[in-house]
């Protein structure tokens, strides 16, 4: 555990000091690329804002509407023949839209059923194995101006959907219920 | 698609609440996401810039060009239709390397560059080629190696054995990569640009 933190830790200076020493050994003015560098870093987060603006309005509004509360009612009856938590499936839908929101909704868990939980574990390896699918679309193809993801949407929700059923797997195998 | 579904969810919210109650809360959160977006990217702005600031010594370095290179195999099998000396290459390598490591931060700069590469590949600008396609899917998947921050709040909750679900969650990874990946690869081949 303790060699996992520290590793961690050290990931992001090591990486840093790697690339300015490689830099300096290369002969780059490494200061003066650096700050090229975060000019256009600012003319990019600057590219996303309206994106943003956007997406987290819609986001902020389904939310706080309680559809999603009721589309979770809608599909728990659907999952009642297997040994899969409804209390789990708020947290997966959120993702799709928002990881921070749906962190907020894991520490919930954490903090009803305990991390060691059947729930506790599934939606720990959950939040691993998937990411937001809609900030993601959202913030890449507008960029571009792309109208037109094709199967970008039908992958995504593969992708989502094998990773919710390899961790509901996975977490019986590995913990039992 | 994406016109339909930021529409549906506006609608979506306003007809589900106007049914349910609470249409004053529609409105603060309406207006609480706008600002939570400036919010957002006045944090991201510190960020991205640092991690463009240190991506740019690397290019100058040659670095990524190093990286790319060692990626090549992986990349010709992703992405059988970018040009071998085309610059999408070093940026999607950069992203997919940071995506691998957890640095979702650093990976978003790399990941707009590249898109915009791709597009001066693509015929029809308004829709998506292959390889956005393949670079989305993959993204999305996640192909983070170990969940540190899940790890992080499984300590501050007491969990007696923090570390247990990092062996599932790297299978389950590889699970919900491999099959949108051999989808997407599959979509690929039916046709060409």
């Amino acid at each position: 555990m303790s060699i996992l933190v520290t590793a961690s830790d050290w990931i992001i200076p090591l990486i840093m000091v790697g690339i300015i020493v490689y830099g300096m050994l290369k002969d780059v003015n490494v200061f003066e690329a650096f700050i090229e560098g975060a000019k256009d870093g600012l003319k990019v987060v600057l590219d996303i804002l309206p994106t943003l603006i956007g997406l987290l309005v819609a986001v902020g509004m389904l939310r706080c509407s309680g559809a999603l509360t009721a589309l979770s009612k809608a599909i728990s009856p659907m999952l009642s023949f297997s040994h899969f938590p409804s209390e789990v499936i708020p947290t997966l839908l959120l993702h799709t839209f928002s990881s921070s929101a749906s962190t907020g909704l894991m520490i919930d868990l954490f903090k009803t059923y305990g991390p060691d939980s059947f729930i506790g574990r599934l939606v720990s390896i959950t939040s691993g194995c998937t990411e937001t699918i809609f900030y993601t679309m959202t913030v890449y193809y507008m960029i571009i101006k792309v109208k037109n993801s094709r199967y970008t949407l039908a992958g995504s929700l593969i992708a989502t959907l094998s990773g919710i059923l390899a961790a509901y797997y996975l977490t019986l195998k590995f913990f039992g219920i | 698609m994406l016109n339909y579904i930021w529409s549906f969810m506006i609608i979506f919210a306003v007809l589900f609440s106007g049914f349910k109650g609470g249409m004053g809360e529609v409105t603060t959160s309406a207006l609480n996401g706008a600002e939570e977006a400036v919010t957002l990217c006045i944090k991201m702005c510190g960020v991205v810039s640092m991690w463009m600031g240190i991506m740019r010594i690397a290019e100058k370095a040659k670095l990524i060009d190093l990286w790319t290179l060692k990626m090549t195999p992986i990349l010709n099998f992703l992405f059988p239709s970018v040009p071998k000396d085309h610059p999408a290459r070093k940026y999607i390598a950069t992203n997919l390397i940071a995506n691998f490591l957890g640095l979702g931060w650093a990976a978003t700069p790399p990941g707009l560059q590249a898109m915009v590469e791709l597009q001066k590949l693509n015929k029809n600008k308004e829709c998506a080629t292959h390889a956005m396609c393949m670079f989305l899917i993959i993204n999305i998947s996640s192909v983070q190696l170990i969940p540190i921050n899940t790890i992080s709040y499984r300590v501050i909750y007491q969990s007696t054995n923090p570390t247990e679900i990092i062996l599932p969650t790297i299978m389950a990874t590889i699970i919900s990569t491999l099959i949108p990946v051999l989808f997407a690869k599959f979509m690929y081949r039916k046709g060409e640009n």
